[in-house]
């Protein structure tokens, strides 16, 4: 092996950076419209695992297993997050909208915390971790010292897609410049005639639901769910976030490859700093520069 | 102006203390043994409640990784005890020590309050409480990968100090002393940045200084109960100390009221007596249906708690309001 | 009379935006001084660097002779200067006393850990505080509040209380950063009388921000007067009241 900076890591890297991306992007779009550091949204991501779980043995008997499946199950997961993330929105943060940002920070906390013992707690999911199906045949090939599986490709595939799908979308449709006009100044856009509220929605839906196609791919990567899954991948997608400059959609998707692939090169050097780089990474990124890469500055006026 | 209210507490201490003393006798009965564990649980979470108020609700920080603190305070004082009791395994005698470990595991945690209180120096609300989180799990990440420790298994074999005796005074020092800090000057100085930051560095206050203060006080109580904790248990392991048991104390300080000491007290124990009654409630009723309800739903239930709270009642129980018996005088805070 | 207060080249750059150009002024010692000027002139930002929330671009800040660039706040606050903000900065969760007792917390000798046990020797010290700033409320008015939350008071009170409390750090040079604002006519003049009173009796320079042209030409002994960033006239309060680029860029405007 020798250096841990080999095709294979950066391959892995890589892999793991297109999950990250995939949260990180709800974070930050989240983030951006309503300043809120929505912990709930690794859940999200459970719950994407679950529904695509649950999607696979629904139909599972009449398409068998390959990508038709695949994209039905994708689609469900990708629903199933955008419905519980949009539900999230309407119950829990939106009567807070206007108050004290730190009372939204404790919510979500409450709506995290709710999710996760939810589903440990209802009889069908339980706490204990489920073994994932394996929906499309996984098939390993080699490209020089490197081994590779279909699910890689996959993975960075649909991730990359979704992101392009998305960027297109932020950059083009009515939406998306609707979105950016809130998230530069709510009060000005709603004199411009923008319904701020409806633009949250579409964004919790749309981060909900890029949530919830991580889940799936996790779980097809990585086959185990539990209810507690998304708390780390959260948590380290949101320090993806912030590293790019919360806020900032690219600067998400450059932040989570940066992450996927420190975590990558950390554990194959020691797994003590592979558990605690993400960690490490928020305290130095916020301690030098808390608006981080991409970010923007605020200053508070006397 | 102002009566003395300590004589007053002390009395109604000895007072509470005597009383569940006489309950829990043999003879009588009317507090079993599991009462007892609920009691000394509750008073533990006491300690920890108010010493997160403190960072939190007086000083209008935000810790999220509180139960870090608690667990450098497990650990410094497990370890510790451990190795006494190997060396001389006489328990009556090392009581003294005992109380030495326990405040030791205070220090190191208050040290580790003054590394994570320096954050918030440069951030504010959200990002603060991020970081503090981001700590709390590097602290947790780091007892998991040291052998001498236990690992991820956690430090077993600690004796088993706390007594409901033990634990009591700690919790009466616990409260007195943070009483008597937050209705001091210094208190008042810590009040200050918590209302207004800007205000208080341009009425003459060092407000990096208390700011950092907040964090070491806060968490050299928290490593006290910590250190109780483990002694009762007689295990620390990293996961009791992660990032939802810290979630779970700022459930306590939110239902309570951020910057009452009364709400906290009130709060922890209304609130773990509440899980235990909720888990004997699930209990029966799985009894009754066939259907296992196991202890997550507590859990479920301390959510929408939360949610609650923050939805319909932000101020929580108490608001910012003391009760009397522990206002040292009018018009303090 | 000496310069309580002197400002040497001091500019002050928000991006690329310049706040505030080249000031060179000196406030004597026991003035009322009053520094007027349309909105965004940079008269809050002149305050806020003397006070040490921004450190100047360029430029120096002598108080007392002795230089205070670049000091953090509380330490300005300690050497003699005290400030009121134009949107009022209250403890509003606190009461009254509380409001003043802050401020009065740079003068208390306990250490932590005598506060954390009440030794005798805090408790003295909190008694002291508590005297001095019950006296204080006193001459402001304000003794029957002492014990209100401070959020509850009315507007005009909190002004009062605001300036009780810049008093209690008991500072040599006192900042206000228009006392005047949302002020009824009556109002406005009981003021006047406290800003002349506070430099009498309490011995202190007032540097004051106000655009309100009555209390400026009523009590300002010296005026200096920003367009832009830039002075642009400087003097007793008759001969700026005269200067006819003062008239123009300012007054003028206002029809006053
Ligand atoms: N913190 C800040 N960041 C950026 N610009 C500022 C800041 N504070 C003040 N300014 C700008 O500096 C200029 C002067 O402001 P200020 O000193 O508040 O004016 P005044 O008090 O004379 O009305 C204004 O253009 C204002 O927008
Ligand atoms: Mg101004």
């Amino acid at each position: 092996m020798g250096s841990i900076f080999n095709t294979q890591q950066v391959i892995n890297g890589l892999q793991l950076g297109s999950i990250y991306a995939l949260i990180a992007l709800g974070y930050t779009m989240v983030y951006g419209i309503v300043r809120l550091i929505n912990f709930a949204h690794g859940d999200f991501f459970m719950v994407g695992a679950y529904a695509s779980y649950g999607a696979f043995y629904i139909f599972n008997s009449f398409l068998g297993k390959g990508t038709p499946l695949a994209i039905v199950v994708l689609i469900f997961a990708m629903v199933a997050g955008g419905a519980i993330a949009t539900l999230a929105n309407q119950l829990a943060y939106k009567p807070l909208r206007y108050k004290p940002k730190l009372s939204s920070l404790v919510t979500a906390l409450g709506v995290s915390m709710f999710l996760e013992y939810f589903f440990s707690a209802f009889p069908l999911i339980g706490a204990s971790p489920l073994g994932f199906p394996e929906i499309i045949h996984r098939a390993t090939f080699k490209i020089g010292s490197a081994m590779i599986d279909n699910y890689v490709i996959i993975d960075i595939v649909v991730a990359a897609i979704l992101m392009v799908g998305l960027t297109l979308l932020v950059q083009r449709s009515s939406i998306g410049r609707a979105m950016r006009a809130v998230s530069q100044d709510k009060d000005a856009s709603k004199l411009m005639g923008i319904n701020v509220e409806n633009i949250i929605t579409w964004t919790f839906l749309i981060g909900g639901a890029f949530a919830g196609a991580a889940g799936l791919l996790s779980g097809m990567t990585y086959p185990r769910i539990d209810p507690y899954m998304g708390i780390l991948p959260g948590l380290k997608a949101f320090i993806a976030a912030v590293l790019g400059g919360i806020g900032n959609i690219p600067g998400a998707m450059l932040g989570a490859y940066i992450m996927g692939l420190a975590e990558t090169f950390a554990n194959a050097w020691n797994s003590l700093l592979g558990a605690g780089i993400a960690f490490i990474i928020l305290i130095i990124v916020l301690l030098v520069r808390p608006t981080a890469i991409l970010g923007e500055k605020t200053a508070d006026k006397i | 102006m102002g009566k003395r209210k300590l004589p007053q507490m002390t009395l109604i201490a000895v007072l509470l203390y005597a009383l569940i003393k006489v309950l829990s006798l043999d003879s009588i009965g009317a507090l079993n043994g599991y009462f007892m564990i609920i009691i000394n649980r509750s008073l533990i979470f006491v300690i920890l409640t108010v010493s997160l108020n403190l960072i939190n609700g007086i000083t209008g920080q935000f810790s999220l990784g509180h139960m870090g603190f608690a667990a450098v305070g497990a650990y410094v004082s497990g370890t510790i005890t451990t190795l006494v009791l190997k060396l001389s395994p006489d328990v009556a005698s090392s009581y003294p020590i005992f109380i030495g470990a326990i405040i030791l595991g205070g220090i190191g945690a208050a040290i580790m309050g003054f590394v994570i209180g320096f954050p918030s120096l440069r951030l504010k609300g959200d990002y603060l409480a991020i970081m503090t989180l981001g700590f709390g799990e590097v602290i947790r990440i780091i007892l998991n990968n040291i052998n001498y420790v236990g690992g991820p298994r956690g430090l077993l074999g600690i004796p088993k100090f706390s007594t409901f005796t033990i634990i009591y005074a700690f919790t009466f020092f616990t409260i007195v002393l943070i009483r008597n800090l937050v209705q001091s000057s210094h208190g008042r100085a810590m009040l200050a940045v918590r209302e207004n930051e800007v205000a208080a560095e341009l009425v003459g206050v060092d407000t990096t200084r208390y700011k950092v203060l907040g964090f070491v006080v806060g968490a050299f109580f928290a490593g006290i109960g910590g250190g109780l904790l483990a002694h009762l248990l007689q295990i620390a392991t990293p996961t009791q100390y992660g990032f939802y048991a810290s979630a779970l104390l700022l459930v306590y300080v939110y239902a309570g009221g951020m910057g009452s000491i009364t709400g906290s007290i009130i709060a922890a124990f209304g609130l773990t007596f509440l899980s235990q009654f909720l888990q004997l409630g699930f209990d029966s009723l799985s009894n009754m249906t066939g259907i296992n309800f196991g202890s997550e739903w507590t859990m479920v239930i301390y959510a929408l708690l939360l949610i609650l709270i923050m939805l319909y009642k932000t101020e929580g129980l108490m608001g910012m309001k003391e009760a009397k018996l522990l206002v040292i005088e009018e018009g303090t805070k | 009379m000496s310069a309580l207060l002197s400002i040497e080249n001091m500019s002050h750059y928000f991006g690329g935006l310049k706040a505030v150009s080249n000031f060179n002024f000196e406030v004597p010692e026991g003035v009322i001084y009053g520094l007027i000027g349309p909105n965004g002139s940079g008269k809050t930002t002149t305050f806020n660097l003397i006070t040490g929330i921004y450190r100047p671009t360029e430029g120096k800040i002598l108080f007392d002779g002795r230089e205070i660039t670049g000091y953090r706040p509380y330490r300005i606050v300690h050497r003699g200067v005290a400030r009121t903000f134009q949107n009022l900065r209250i403890f509003g969760n606190l009461s009254v006393l509380d409001n003043i007792r802050i401020a009065r917390h740079f003068n208390f000798k306990a250490g932590l850990f005598g506060s954390l046990l009440r030794t005798p020797g805090a408790l003295k010290e909190e008694k002291k505080i508590r005297e001095e700033s019950m006296q204080l409320l006193e001459v402001m008015h304000l003794q029957n509040r002492a014990l209100e939350d401070a959020k509850n008071l009315p507007y005009g009170e909190l002004r009062r209380l605001e300036i009780a409390r810049a008093l209690a750090t008991k500072p040599r040079l006192l900042l206000l950063d228009e006392p005047a604002a949302g002020m009824n006519p009556k109002e406005v003049s009981d003021l006047m009388d406290l800003i002349r009173r506070i430099r009498d009796e309490f011995n202190v320079t007032v540097f004051l921000i106000e655009h309100h042209m009555k209390v400026v030409m009523g009590i300002c002994e010296r005026i200096k007067v920003l367009d832009f960033g830039e002075t642009i006239a400087e003097g007793l309060p008759e001969a700026v009241g005269k200067n006819p680029k003062v008239l123009e860029a300012y007054l003028g405007k206002r029809g006053a």
